[in-house]
């Protein structure tokens, strides 16, 4: 039985626009009734813009008419986490900071999918500023797991998530600080990939941790990632950390690309609190590789119990800087209780940030402050270095590294209160960050309550063809993906 | 008790670039408020910065001309600071790496007349960073407006070393810091549209003792002559309190030139907390040998360069080139107009230029551009003073027709019939009939008083009717008595 278009691939749908099967506007039409229908029950959605889209639709049907169709992404609909600026839409970060604002320009990112015909749909939920890791942290409302409504999607790109898993998107974007792509990712069963850092513009990205955040595609096959990604990977002039690299076709180069590989498994990923089902599910697509005839070394990385601490300490010290534009005086909340400049700094600030945001807000104020520079910041940087020494020591034995996306699967709402313990949970993901490497969250199999779980393969820098190549090899005999979930 | 004033000197200097620092949106004074921004300098969320080269090619220029060492990679760190006029609330600078350490500018303190050079002293640098600069806030009733016009703008700072210890020798550290700027085209250094910015660190000590005292830092200095009221106000005051036994105490004040009193702005303990650290948005830039190199080319002589090679190439006097060295555009004026009139008339072409010229664009209300007078005029006019064609007490109202006209000297000459006679036999004649009708003034020469030959002069010019030229008079006047 085929999947309703609004379940079908990027890589299946391009075919079927081109041969006439269905049209973009059909399309987006069907993907708008899909999104009423589970969006209720669901929570994805921040906003989302029907006329415009089926706006965007009806010229890229005439495009297609007219023989100008702009490529592979033309007619597609790929929602965007509401940390991307669209010119003329809402731009929130889930948060009350930005309730009213409206993009007046595009993000990089959002004009090159433009440019490729790709219809920007929708404005998904997040953790506020991108801050969290179950999407509870909105300021507007939860977000919930389309596999299980009770569970969480993961966070903070938990809408882009869910929205795709449900059927509300062909594609999304999100963006990824200490896997806030990838977690969400293995939460809700689709593939999510971070790019090496610099791959891909931040320009419009709203800041979290400069040094960290990457843009990156959430998409239902490694194929279709490899689409997203080449049309939005590339040197930008507006971006001054993005990578003077020719971009590859991804999708053509991940099929050149033939093992076997060397898989590195790292030793201190597979420890104590790690969930019995998801590690057994990570050690049959280990047994997979073996079979392929792939090599499967154990490496280590030393440093991985100091990353925690080195992460939260740098990702907190650059959003204290970066969230402090906010503050009433040109845009976004402004407390009309102030009666001077200071007031309307400190009002503004506490009814406009959630709970969340203002903790990492003075923890990274701390680590930064006089005194203390040496002791924390500049630590975390020193560990920082030795995170990332740690990944290339081991790629001199291996091409890739496999490890769990999340310790456990999606977990109930409200069920984590204790900041820490989710700080906790970000452990298998925010080295990749630190270390600014590639990685990719790939579905592996559901659990017996049938919650969906995901591996992480862990790639060299700019190398992301090979490391989709490698990710193919699994995917193939696979298709967990395919399995949708029933709302 | 003697008491000895020391003075450090922070100098802001707005960078003239096209567009700001990081960001495509051209840089500009007088503008309608908030017309020069965009997405970035408005710092709407998720813009980035991208560095213009060319503030930091200026930087660059003038750490070289000021003998600065230039660091290997230019780093850049936020400054954090909540205020209205920073859109990102931080600043993005330079901290513990300046692109500029090291140098000096050397300075001329006041001579002992006008016309006599000063004393010349290095004044060590401390460092040079590049910055960006914020924008404005106006004040009206009750209501306080934002302008981002001028919020990042390119901006650096100078900072010097504590070694100076008079408000002259502030003032002649300011005047030469800005020709230097001036002459790197690096900015106008216009200080009424802040182009200059200067804050002073002032402290006294006991003379003889070693130890600094407690710095005050007084702002807001701004106009040259704001610089050495205030600093002389801030030193009588520090002075006044040490005196009646009072502390001083480590503040930041403000100076109103206006009244000529300062205020306390905030305490030490009420300093920033700037919490520098390394803008994660800015990758560090290479600076290599052949960048640095290519700029050291493009660097302008210094102005106490250009001065000494005037006294040595031109022999000019210190009192034209203490009017000329101040402005490039008149330097070069100089050295053209010098260069046509050829050997030994560039200090009467520096003449004409200081006084003349000057006086005239000053009557005319022109700029050095603006005025008609070509440097080859005066050039030729100058010779043909030089040559006897011109005497020279027509020739100021022939500079005046020059330019007024953009006419060069000749056909002015020509037109009006102020050519000097040349005709040998008619001045001979002149001459003869001089000596012939003044027996008395003969009779003195002949017994050896030499100046009885200006008797003879008189009645040759007024036969001549002005235009004779008194040299080949003179020579006549001689040729013929020693005949007689």
């Amino acid at each position: 039985m085929t999947p309703p278009h609004y379940f079908c691939t990027i890589a299946s749908l391009s075919d079927a626009l081109r041969v006439g099967k269905v049209s973009s506007l059909q399309l987006m039409r069907e993907v708008i009734a899909r999104t009423r229908e589970v969006e209720p029950r669901v929570g994805a959605f921040n906003s989302f813009d029907e006329e415009d889209a089926l706006a965007q639709a009806s010229a890229s049907d005439l495009r297609r008419a007219e023989g100008r169709t702009l490529g592979l992404l033309d007619g597609i609909p790929i929602g965007l986490k509401d940390v991307i600026a669209v010119e003329g839409q809402p731009l929130t970060a889930s948060s009350r900071m930005l309730a009213n604002f409206v993009s007046p320009y595009d993000a990089t990112v959002t004009r090159k999918l433009k440019a490729a015909g790709a219809i920007c749909w929708g404005r998904l939920n997040l953790d506020e500023f991108a801050m969290g890791s179950s999407t509870e942290n909105s300021a507007f409302k939860p977000t919930y797991n389309p596999y299980n409504l009770e569970c969480v999607p993961g966070g903070s790109s938990g809408g882009s998530a869910a929205a795709l898993a449900a059927g509300c998107a062909i594609a999304t974007l999100g963006s990824d600080t200490g896997g806030s792509i990838r977690q969400p990712a293995s939460f809700c069963n689709v593939v999510g990939l971070k790019p090496t850092y610099g791959l891909v513009s931040r320009y419009g990205l709203v800041a979290f941790a400069s040094s960290l955040d990457q843009i990156g595609p959430m998409t239902r096959t490694l194929e279709d990632a490899a689409i997203v990604l080449g049309a939005i990977a590339g040197h930008d002039r507006n971006d001054s950390t993005s990578y003077p690299a020719q971009v590859p076709d991804y999708r053509s180069a991940m099929t050149a690309i033939r093992g076997p590989w060397r898989i590195g498994i790292p030793r201190e990923y597979f420890g104590e609190g790690l969930d019995p089902e998801v590690e057994s599910a990570v050690q049959s697509a280990i047994a997979h590789y073996r079979k392929l005839g792939c090599e499967i070394r154990t490496v280590s990385l030393p440093h991985t119990q100091y990353g925690i601490a080195a992460y939260y300490i740098i990702a907190t010290a650059e959003c204290s800087s970066n969230l402090a534009r906010f503050d009433g005086v040109r845009y976004g909340h402004r407390s009309i209780e102030a009666k001077d400049v200071n007031e309307l700094y400190f009002k503004s600030r506490a009814e406009g940030f959630g709970q969340e945001v203002k903790r990492r807000i003075v923890l990274g104020t701390y680590v930064l402050s006089s005194g203390y520079y040496d002791a924390y910041y500049l630590r975390a940087q020193k560990v920082r270095a030795l995170i990332r020494n740690d990944f290339l020591a081991a790629y001199r034995d291996v091409d890739a590294i496999l490890t769990p996306v999340a310790p456990t699967p999606a977990f109930r709402h409200g069920a984590k209160k204790d900041p820490l313990e989710l700080y906790l949970s970000d452990i298998y993901t925010i080295g990749v960050n630190l270390a600014g490497l590639p990685a990719v969250s790939i579905p592996c199999g559901f659990t017996s309550a049938g919650l969906p779980m995901g591996m992480q393969l862990v790639g060299q820098p700019f190398r992301e063809a090979e490391l989709l190549a490698i990710g193919r090899a699994y995917e193939r005999e696979h298709p967990w993906a395919e399995r949708h979930p029933s709302l | 008790m003697q008491y000895e004033a020391v003075i450090g000197l922070e100098v802001h200097v707005q960078i003239r670039t096209e567009s700001k620092i990081f960001a495509r949106v051209r840089t500009g004074y007088g503008f309608e408020p908030n017309t020069l921004t965009d997405p970035v300098v408005l710092a709407l969320p998720g813009v980035l910065p991208v560095m213009n080269k060319a503030a930091l090619d200026a930087v660059i220029k003038a750490g070289l001309m000021l003998g600065c060492r230039i660091a290997p990679v230019c780093k850049w760190d936020r400054k954090n600071y909540f205020y209205p006029d920073s859109p990102k609330n931080y600043q993005i600078s330079q901290y513990d790496q300046p692109i500029c350490s090291g140098g000096s500018v050397e300075i001329e303190l006041p001579g002992a007349a006008r016309n006599l050079m000063g004393e010349h002293r290095r004044i060590p640098l401390t460092r040079i960073h590049l910055e960006e600069d914020v924008g404005k806030l106006n004040h009206a009733a009750g209501d306080s407006l934002i302008d981002f016009n001028r919020a990042g703008t390119p901006l650096m700072e100078i900072v010097s070393e504590p070694a100076m210890h008079s408000p002259d020798e502030a003032f002649a550290y300011l005047t030469a810091l800005r020709t230097v700027m001036i002459y790197a085209g690096i900015s106008d250094c216009d200080m009424e549209k802040g182009q200059l910015r200067c804050d002073a660190n002032i402290s006294i000590r006991p003379k003889g003792e070693q130890k600094l005292g407690t710095k005050v830092e007084l702002k807001n200095l701004n106009s040259i002559s704001f610089v050495r009221d205030g600093i002389s106000h801030e030193i009588k005051r520090q002075i006044a309190l040490l005196s009646s036994g009072g502390k001083i105490s480590q503040e930041t004040r403000d100076y109103d030139g206006m009244t000529g009193t300062s205020q306390a702005l905030r305490s030490k303990e009420m300093a920033h907390d700037y919490r520098y650290f390394p803008d994660p948005d800015l990758m560090p830039v290479k600076v290599d040998d052949a960048w640095k190199d290519q700029l050291q080319a493009e660097c302008a002589e210094l102005p106490f360069e250009k001065q000494r090679r005037f006294f040595e190439q031109y022999r000019l006097p210190y009192t034209i080139t203490s009017v000329l060295i101040p402005d490039r555009g008149l330097c070069d004026y100089f050295e053209k107009a010098a260069g046509h009139a050829g050997e030994g008339r560039a200090q009467a072409v520096g003449n004409w230029i200081v006084n003349d010229l000057l006086r005239e664009m000053n009557v005319q209300k022109q700029s050095l551009a603006e005025s008609k007078v070509r440097p080859e005029h005066i050039a030729e006019l100058v010779k043909l003073i030089d040559e006897g064609t011109l005497l020279s007490n027509l020739a100021k109202d022939v500079f005046v027709e020059m330019a007024a006209t953009g006419m060069p000297p000749a056909p002015i000459i020509e037109a009006r019939g102020l050519k000097a006679t040349t005709s040998v036999d008619e001045l001979e004649r002149w001459c003869r009939e001089a000596i012939q009708s003044n027996a008395k003034s003969l009779a003195d020469f002949k017994a050896g008083k030499d100046s009885a030959i200006n008797a003879f002069k008189g009645p040759v010019m007024k036969a001549a009717k002005g235009k004779a030229n008194p040299k080949l008079v003179d020579e006549t006047l001689r040729r013929l008595l020693a005949q007689m």
